[in-house]
């Protein structure tokens, strides 16, 4: 199990390196630098500029010299908001998308969880068709679509829920939740349809109806725990999905979150920003996919066995 | 682990409930903040920094207007100058230097007094060429700014910034300019607090903590209190302001909100005192309103498509010229931008005090026709394919859409579209790497922040435009003048001749639109948006607005 | 399931029948049947639009501005007085050409490194799948944005940077059918026989791994038209004076307040086209009996 690890972690470095290299050269090809505005940047004022920044070294230095910088944790003074560095700006994000995916997932779940089970139980009728289908519209209509709606529907036709901000004005967190929730919300009722009907069929379960337990007792007794499974392994590659996707909808709901950060960074060419965003985006993301195959692997005795002999 | 199921379903549903809607509802903040005397502001981006040195972009410039004070400032109402750290002030004889005679009893927000080395020393600062201060144009009217900031000089003796006495400050001029004062009331030529910058890094530092709450010194109405990114920024009385007594606010908070459609809806809902944007599609909700919380009026910015002259067939001045004349403004602003514009045909801001606007590219389209057959393209045969670039942005797209409509309707020629995203497209002007280019220019109340950029090879003019009388109005007739009126005149020549030659196309000149609520006194609508917060007051006994629904 | 399609495949005569094997259990799929129909009925729109749009596809009326649906414009107009219906129809062919084009990227290119990788073995299939594991690590949609961002947006490379994401799973489906098909004795009997490599993958493994490549194709176009409309949302997609469903659905929710319909129509074309695409897939699934190919 260690030995998975520890190989798993060691592959992640030149995932990371190529990252961080592939942005690096990436954002200095782009055209328009962070210091290019409306008005005409004069010369003698952003040599000075780029001096502060470093940007004047040959871009193979400035890349080692960058590097230096991540080994000591350091991502940098931000270029667009000077006086900030890229650890302040991360800081303030991430609590923000973290809560805001953590919400998420629970509507995710809450929802696609509901969904799958109730369709579990009669299969291949009505009763499966209908929360199925309606789990699907999660992936039919994308969070770019579904947050107006939403908007539309309950902050400006009905005015129950406010449209945008987060922890402004009470109630202003549901609706972002509901939307970037949505589109994981299919793919944990397929899982959990899957795994409800695979535990549904076992003895174990044959026996408690055969005691006569009412059904729902069966089901919440018994069935929900192995049942819900397959969706516990999905949460982790599911949350690192919702870090890297939320900056749709916190660009549709004006969330101070890092993929907000992210994107904007990338338009103002602030490039310690960029990479900074990038680098701790690829980070998470790799850890969370890692997680979720030692969780994977940890609760599958079989796939353990294997790994444990190594591949 | 045993969780029973409904408990875990019940814990779920409690966490939902507590973390996404647990709040109570209580009063609004606008009827807080008019009991506390706490104002609540809509403020675009946030802000990239509050060191008057380093920043460059408004909403940044209007929080460093509250905790930082120059030596000249405006009343809002008639945009007159009145004293801010400077008491009083004089021109020589000859135009060519300004004495300020300092206020002594002004001081810093930690009480130290304010000197007239202060300022040698800020301005110093901030023409320093390490500095890479965005803004240091405002800087040039001082004699030598401009070569000690590129670094052509390096003796600060030279540069015209002279310390009498403590209380007493001379500047000499670069050339006699009437508009000179202006540039003395921008938050940008505040004193900053030597002594708190070199303890927290270099002089020349942009990346420095000094403007952080904790740290931070200034000399405005309002000091610094709180800063939370991309939440707010939170300003307090500064009881060591000389002129405390007449500031009615405790304090002021500053909200960044992005969006117009998002801002307009926090004011509804009484979340903000002001907002200083609203969307384009409810500006005639609001006119509709009884007791309207909506002011419009000029704005010195105006918005105008820049053609790129080296470039065929926009090098010939038939085609430019018909071009110009084929945009019908007025329709495009009663239509597609609702009357949230004033349309106009002149490159100078409509709304400019004491100014004539010559009239040039007015719509003709019967004209626009004969001069494009007389360059050769009768009826658009032969016309080549070319482009209008414009930075991607929802209103950008839509004056684009509408006016290549128009020079289809009216001239049958085809021009594209191209939407480049904002720092590419700046990247293509600056490269000139256009034919047709959507611009936008914000300015001041003087012709000159408008005319002066366009001389040849001015920094910001890059149309190709170069017209030796044009220079020559500028340069040798406009400086030496000291006649105001005089001055105005030549700078109306001096704006035929510009659209004479069209090296750019006029669509319209901006609006100011704001919200602000009945409780709010003291925040007029100008044409430069400038605020003076000591103004400011709140009205502790008034309701929140409300819209109302009206019957169609 | 192998012996099946084994012997399905040694004879061409039975492997028909496989196939109409599975367009029987398609066919009682009642979902994925009106996907098909809504999918066809796109296709053929999106084919025909030039002849069927009502108006001209730049045809202006700034005084008649954004108009509700009525009788002469069926799905109202939008600021400039455009047609909807005539957008909605433009937009479609370039949202279906996004989907259609840029999955056959991802599939030449997932195929062929799939197959090779597998059809080789080894050290080579290592480090080939290897790479692919690295590029499965990449925060991918971050990269779209910063290459849509650095080389400006066309088409061209919206195919390419699309089809760039989507390949990886499509090579790693092909490498494992081509593994198991390789084992079987019909393709050692070739190799035996002197065939070519690229003869072999091309007459023998690529036909048996049909099934899988065909179901995680149907899935794949939504999911490729999703992204463009995603891009184009963000302003990075398709550009002025092209349109497509995403480009409409920004412009829409801009202002969904005073014209929902400007919204709701383009909304309503991607979401019903998505839900053929799924239903369709998720019936070839079960029709040719394909597991794991998702997911």
């Amino acid at each position: 199990m260690w030995r998975f690890i520890s190989v798993r972690l060691l592959q992640a470095i030149p995932v990371l390196l190529a990252v961080i290299t592939v942005t690096f050269f990436l954002v200095r090809v782009a055209p328009g630098g962070p210091f290019d505005s409306e008005k005409a940047v004069i010369p003698e004022v952003k040599a000075a500029l780029e001096k502060q920044y470093r940007l004047d070294l040959p871009l193979f230095q400035q890349y080692t010299a960058y590097l230096g910088d991540l080994a000591s944790g350091e991502f940098g003074p931000s270029f667009k908001y000077p006086g900030r560095s890229v650890n302040e700006l991360i800081g303030a994000g991430l609590p923000v998308t973290a809560e805001l995916g953590f919400y998420a997932l629970l509507v995710a779940v809450l929802i696609g969880g509901l969904a799958g089970v109730i369709a579990s139980l009669r299969p291949n009728t009505a009763q499966d068709y209908i929360p199925m289908s309606l789990a699907m519209i999660g992936i039919c209509m994308p969070s770019f679509l579904l947050g107006p709606l939403l908007v539309l529907l309950f902050g400006i036709e009905l005015e129950w829920l406010p449209v945008s901000g987060w922890g402004d004005i009470p109630g202003d967190k549901i609706l972002p939740s509901i939307t970037l929730g949505s589109g994981y919300a299919a793919y944990i009722a397929r899982l959990s349809r899957a795994g409800m009907l695979e535990v549904l069929s076992q003895d174990y379960i044959r026996t408690a109806r055969a005691k006569g337990l009412p059904e729902w007792q069966v089901v919440t007794k018994h069935a929900l725990r192995g049942g819900l499974m397959p969706v516990v392994t999905f949460l982790g590659p599911a949350f690192a999905g919702l870090l890297a996707g939320s900056f749709v909808v916190e660009t549709i709901f004006q969330i101070p979150g890092l993929g907000r950060f992210y994107v904007q960074a990338a338009f103002n060419r602030d490039y310690t920003m960029i990479l900074g965003t990038t680098v701790f985006l690829s980070t998470l993301i790799v850890l969370f996919n890692l997680l979720s195959d030692i969780m994977a692997a940890w609760m599958n005795p079989r796939l353990r066995h294997q790994l444990g002999g190594g591949s | 682990m045993r969780l029973c199921a409904p408990f875990a379903g019940a814990l779920v549903i409690a966490a939902l409930v507590a973390g996404l809607g647990g709040c109570s509802p209580g009063e609004s903040r606008v009827v807080q903040g008019n009991r506390e005397g706490v104002l609540y502001l809509g403020n675009g981006t946030e802000p990239q920094s509050l060191d008057p040195h380093v920043l460059s972009s408004s909403p940044d410039a209007r929080i460093a207007g509250a905790i930082h004070e120059p030596l000249i400032m405006y009343n809002p109402y008639d945009l007159s100058t009145e004293p801010g750290v400077a008491q009083r002030w004089e021109f020589s004889e000859d135009g060519t230097e300004i004495t300020f005679y300092l206020n002594p009893d002004a001081r810093f927000s930690n009480g130290d007094p304010i000197t007239a080395e202060d300022f040698r020393w800020s301005w110093m600062r901030a023409i320093t060429p390490e500095m890479g201060n965005l803004l240091v144009e405002v800087f040039y009217g001082i004699r030598n700014a401009q070569a000690y900031s590129k670094g052509e000089i390096d003796d600060p003796e030279a540069v015209g910034i002279r310390v009498i006495d403590p209380h007493t400050l001379r500047v000499e001029l670069a050339f006699p300019d009437p508009f000179a004062l202006l540039n003395f009331a921008y938050v940008y030529m505040a004193p900053v607090h030597r002594a708190t910058i070199e303890a927290h890094g270099a002089m020349t530092d942009r990346y420095s903590p000094w403007t952080k709450p904790e740290n931070f010194v200034g000399n405005g109405p309002f000091t610094l209190e709180d800063w939370k990114m991309q939440r707010f920024v939170k300003v307090k009385r500064n009881p060591y302001y000389w002129d405390t007594n007449n500031v009615a606010l405790n304090a002021m908070v500053f909200r960044p909100i992005e969006s117009a459609t998002t801002e307009e809806k926090m004011f509804r809902s009484g979340q903000l005192h002001s907002a200083a944007m609203v969307p384009n599609n409810k500006v005639k909700g609001y006119r509709e309103q009884p007791d309207t919380p909506m002011v419009e009026g000029p704005y010195m910015g105006s918005y105008y498509y820049l053609l790129n002259t080296d470039r065929p067939p926009l090098d010939n001045l038939s085609v430019r010229r018909a071009l110009a004349m084929a945009v019908d403004r007025q329709t495009l602003a009663s239509t597609v931008l609702q009357d949230t514009v004033l349309p106009s045909a002149n490159y100078v801001a409509l709304g400019m005090p004491d100014y004539e606007h010559p009239k040039v590219l007015e719509f003709n389209p019967t004209e626009a026709r004969r001069l494009l057959a007389e360059a050769g393209f009768p009826n658009g045969e032969g016309w080549p394919p070319i482009a209008l670039n414009y930075n991607t942005s929802e209103n950008h797209r839509s004056v684009a859409v509408a006016v290549q409509q128009m020079w289809k309707q009216h001239l049958n020629v085809d021009v594209s579209l191209a939407n480049q995203e904002w720092k590419v497209y700046l990247d293509t002007i600056d490269n000139r790497d256009y034919q047709i280019a959507r611009m936008g220019w914000i300015g001041d109340i003087a012709p000159s922040a408008f005319l002066d950029r366009m001389v040849s090879d001015g920094p910001t003019n890059r149309s190709g435009f170069s017209n030796a009388v044009f220079d020559d109005i500028i340069f040798n007739k406009i400086r030496p003048e000291k006649d105001k009126s005089k001055i105005m005149a030549l700078y109306t020549e001096a704006e035929r001749i510009l659209l004479e030659e069209t090296p750019l196309i006029p669509i319209y000149s901006y609006k100011v639109k704001r919200l602000t609520q009945p409780s709010v006194k003291g925040l007029p609508s100008n044409q430069t948006g400038y605020i003076n917060y000591k103004y400011v007051e709140l009205d502790p006994d008034a309701p929140a607005w409300t819209w109302q629904t009206l019957d169609p | 399931m192998n012996t099946e399609m084994l012997s399905d495949i040694a004879d061409a005569e039975e492997g028909t029948s496989l196939w109409k094997d599975a367009w029987l259990r398609l066919r009682k799929n009642r979902l994925a049947i009106i996907g098909l129909c809504i999918l066809l009925a796109c296709i053929v729109l999106a084919l025909l639009t030039p002849l069927i749009a009502p108006y001209a596809y730049d045809a202006q009326d700034l005084d008649l501005g954004a108009t509700p649906p009525s009788a002469a414009h069926w799905l109202g107009t939008d600021i400039f007085g455009r047609d909807m219906l005539t957008q909605i129809l433009y937009g479609g062919r370039i949202s279906l050409a996004v989907g259609f084009i840029a999955t056959a990227v991802a599939l030449v290119i997932g195929i062929t490194w799939g197959a090779i990788a597998g059809y080789a073995g080894g050290r080579v299939d290592a480090v080939m799948m290897r790479l692919v594991d690295i590029l499965y690590a990449l925060p991918f949609m971050i990269f779209i944005i910063l290459l849509m961002v650095v080389f400006g947006r066309n088409l061209l490379l919206l195919f390419l940077a699309i089809g760039a994401v989507e390949w990886l799973t499509m090579a790693r489906i092909m490498r494992g059918q081509v593994q198991s098909l390789r084992q079987q004795e019909f393709v050692e009997a070739a190799i035996s026989l002197g065939l070519s490599p690229g003869a072999i993958i091309r007459r023998h493994l690529i036909p048996n791994a049909l099934g899988p490549i065909i179901v995680y194709t149907t899935l794949t176009i939504p999911s490729v038209m999703l992204l463009e409309a995603f891009l184009s949302f963000l302003g990075l997609g398709v550009q002025p004076p092209q349109t497509s469903w995403g480009l409409l659905i920004s412009y829409g929710a801009e202002t969904m307040e005073e014209y929902p319909w400007l919204l709701i129509f383009p909304g309503l074309a991607l979401t019903v086209t998505l839900f053929s695409l799924n239903f369709l897939g998720d019936g070839l699934r079960d029709a040719l009996d394909v597991r794991g190919s998702k997911d």
